[in-house]
């Protein structure tokens, strides 16, 4: 990372059973902000809590909680999709056999796949194991970075229904993504992140998209 | 003001050693005045040795407790690892050539010298390299650790190597013939070198706390 | 989980995941017993064809070999967990991560392993030599030796595996640090081509077998730092 604060006084709060959509242009910081709350990187300042988990001094029990879907599928291309899973349940010892490895498959809708290398893949199939391989892990917490990029409409709105049922279990999921419409759909919470600073931070409510899109136009705006 | 006076003990002790190695001590009975040299050569691998603990020292510290003063102190310690090793090989390649016609011996101690220079210079370049100043920290501690732990490794093997290849070399002043007055014109000279390796990482070690301090205020 | 099994069954995984990954590479899997074969041409082509000269230098040789290209299978082992982000997921495995440092030593160590057996095999056809005899202590040395290597390998190519230069700087770093094991592994091979006994060369593998330990724990206890960083 070069010299650069990529986050300034950033200050949030997910309750359980939420989701927060970040909305934000490309460089205010959206994905520093998933990387701190999932402990890849350590906070220069401030702190921050998951399940009452300090995110720098308890930074193990935060990994057990949480769930990241990133940029990059964490894969490996040369490995099918049931053995990424379960080289994943190894990682943090999950108990996992062959049969809760397909049914986090097929939670994404790719039980056919199983077997495919994850080089023979599109890249939205890609995503939904990416995705399968954290849901396996039953997090408590999701932390989703463009979960929508590359994926077809089918694909979307299984994604969101997924999204639902781990509302309704009492998952909280942090959600960036560049759409609005879905974002908004999805939201519980919607903030915008701007230049690194945090422009909008408030509940859904009546929010209509055209809203949403002249909140975002006023804050990229005002941070460039 | 304890950085001045370390300093002031340290040139005067240097020039102690100086004269202690070129008036009080006398000529080798072999080798004559060339073995004299052996009064750089020899307190300037062992402050290279002093250094590299310092080195380890500030690594596991740093590592321990992520404040970057641990880090500052490996920092200094490793440039000046890398000076006096240098100094330890061009003495060792000055004082070969008249004793044995050649610039370079394969010495045991001159090639654990070597080996020792290029890994702290590595050492240096892998902060250089690193942009993250704390991934570049954190890196600069492991290396520091392992090169500590390699070191007296690398002395054994290399000396076993050499001892199947050829005849112990003269290049060892520990000979228990040596004179009990070139005895103590080495030691006040290995302690003029320590003094003065503590004064230079000192001074350094407060510069670099300076820039640090400067370049955190530039970010608010 | 107990955790010295999740510690052990994090390990396996690990090595497992990178033989199979190796195995079914795109380039091919025995690009390093290729490339060694290849160095083999060229040593012979450098000091042959006087048989005398090769049989002295013999030890030098294999070692030289399984420095240059262990080299460059670290290189590919690293370069391997950066694509996807695998990197992030290795970090973000909770508990303690000797177990995959531990793992990525066996998994190269059997990678390597498989290519110096390929070069010892190949140099007893292509130089015409006879080295049945001391193919079983040769593979023990061939063991310890790559053992240390990969040890200190493992966390500088993990190092290096972000920097630009990469390729450039491990072996800037790694080889003056691998000197011992060369020095060992070279001294206890033209022991074992020799067929003299054990004891001459006792304090070569104490040195060796040192060096592994040393450096084994050093690394899982430091794997952590380096994969956080």
């Amino acid at each position: 990372m070069s010299a650069g604060v990529a986050l300034r006084g950033v200050s949030l709060a997910v309750p359980a059973g939420a989701v927060l959509t970040v909305l934000g242009h490309n460089g205010s910081g959206k994905t520093t902000l998933l990387r701190l709350l999932a402990t890849l990187t350590r906070p220069t300042a401030g702190s921050g809590r998951i399940g009452g988990h300090d995110l720098v001094g308890d930074r193990e029990d935060v990994r057990r909680l949480v769930g990241l879907v990133g940029h990059g599928t964490q894969l490996y291309d040369d490995l099918t999709a049931t053995e990424n899973l379960l080289f994943t349940a190894a990682l943090h010892d999950t108990p996992a056999d062959r049969r809760a490895v397909e049914a986090a498959l097929a939670r994404v809708g790719l039980e056919a796949q199983a077997g495919a290398r994850v080089r023979e893949l599109s890249s939205g199939m890609r995503r939904r194991v990416a995705l399968a391989r954290v849901i396996l892990r039953r997090p408590r917490v999701l932390l989703l970075d463009e979960p929508f990029a590359g994926l077809d409409q089918d694909s979307g709105k299984r994604l969101g229904e997924y999204l639902h049922g781990f509302r309704a279990e009492g998952g909280a999921a942090v959600v960036v993504t560049h759409s609005l419409g879905r974002g908004l759909a999805l939201a519980d919470r919607v903030a915008i992140l701007a230049g690194g600073r945090l422009a909008v931070d408030q509940p859904r409510g009546s929010l209509t998209e055209e809203a949403l899109g002249r909140l975002y136009l006023a804050a990229t705006e005002s941070a460039s | 003001m304890g950085t001045r006076v370390l300093g002031g003990v340290s040139a005067l002790l240097l020039l102690v050693g100086l004269a202690a190695a070129f008036g009080y001590a006398p000529p080798d009975a072999v080798q004559g005045n060339v073995q004299r040299i052996m009064y750089i050569h020899v307190p300037s691998i062992l402050t290279a040795y002093v250094a590299i603990g310092v080195v380890l020292v500030g690594s596991i510290g740093y590592l321990w407790t992520r404040r970057p003063a641990w880090d500052r102190a490996a920092a200094a310690a490793g440039e000046l690892t890398v000076c006096f090793t240098a100094i330890t090989l061009v003495t060792g390649s000055i004082w070969g050539k008249p004793t044995w016609g050649t610039w370079w011996t394969w010495d045991a101690r001159l090639t654990s010298t070597a080996l020792l220079f290029v890994i702290y210079l590595a050492y240096l370049l892998l902060r250089s390299v690193v942009d993250d100043p704390e991934r570049a920290a954190t890196y600069a501690a492991v290396l520091g650790i392992f090169g500590a732990l390699d070191v007296p490794i690398i002395h054994f093997s290399v000396q076993w190597w050499r001892t199947l290849h050829q005849p112990a070399t003269v290049l060892r002043p520990q000979a228990p013939t040596m004179d009990p007055t070139m005895l103590l014109a080495l030691a006040v000279n290995v302690l003029a070198f320590v003094c003065t390796f503590a004064y230079l990482a000192t001074r350094r070690y407060r510069l670099l706390t300076l820039e640090a301090e400067a370049q955190s205020r530039a970010w608010r | 989980m107990a955790a010295p099994a999740a510690f052990a069954r994090r390990a396996w995984a690990v090595l497992w995941k990178d033989l199979v990954v190796e195995r079914r590479a795109k380039e091919g899997a025995n690009a390093l017993a290729f490339f060694a074969v290849l160095l083999l041409f060229l040593f012979y082509l450098a000091l042959g064809p006087d048989r005398e000269r090769i049989r002295s230098a013999l030890a030098g040789l294999f070692w030289l070999a399984f420095l240059l290209a262990g080299v460059l299978g670290l290189g590919r082992a690293s370069a391997l967990e950066r694509e996807n982000d695998c990197l992030d997921a290795l970090v973000l495995a909770p508990g303690d991560k000797g177990g995959i440092y531990l793992g990525k030593v066996a998994g190269t160590t059997v990678l390597m392993l498989a290519m110096e057996v390929v070069f010892i095999v190949a140099t007893g056809l292509l130089y015409n030599l006879d080295l049945w005899p001391a193919v079983p202590r040769l593979l023990l040395i061939a063991v310890c030796g790559t053992v240390g290597f990969t040890a200190v390998g493992t966390l500088f190519a993990t190092m290096t595996a972000q920097l630009r230069a990469r390729e450039v700087l491990l072996p800037v770093f790694l080889l003056p640090f691998v000197v011992p094991v060369l020095l060992a592994a070279v001294r206890l091979t033209e022991a074992a081509l020799a067929g003299e006994g054990w004891g001459p060369s006792a304090a070569w593998w104490q040195l060796l077998l040192g060096f592994d330990v040393v450096f084994v724990v050093a690394g899982m206890l430091t794997f952590e730092f380096v994969l956080e960083a």
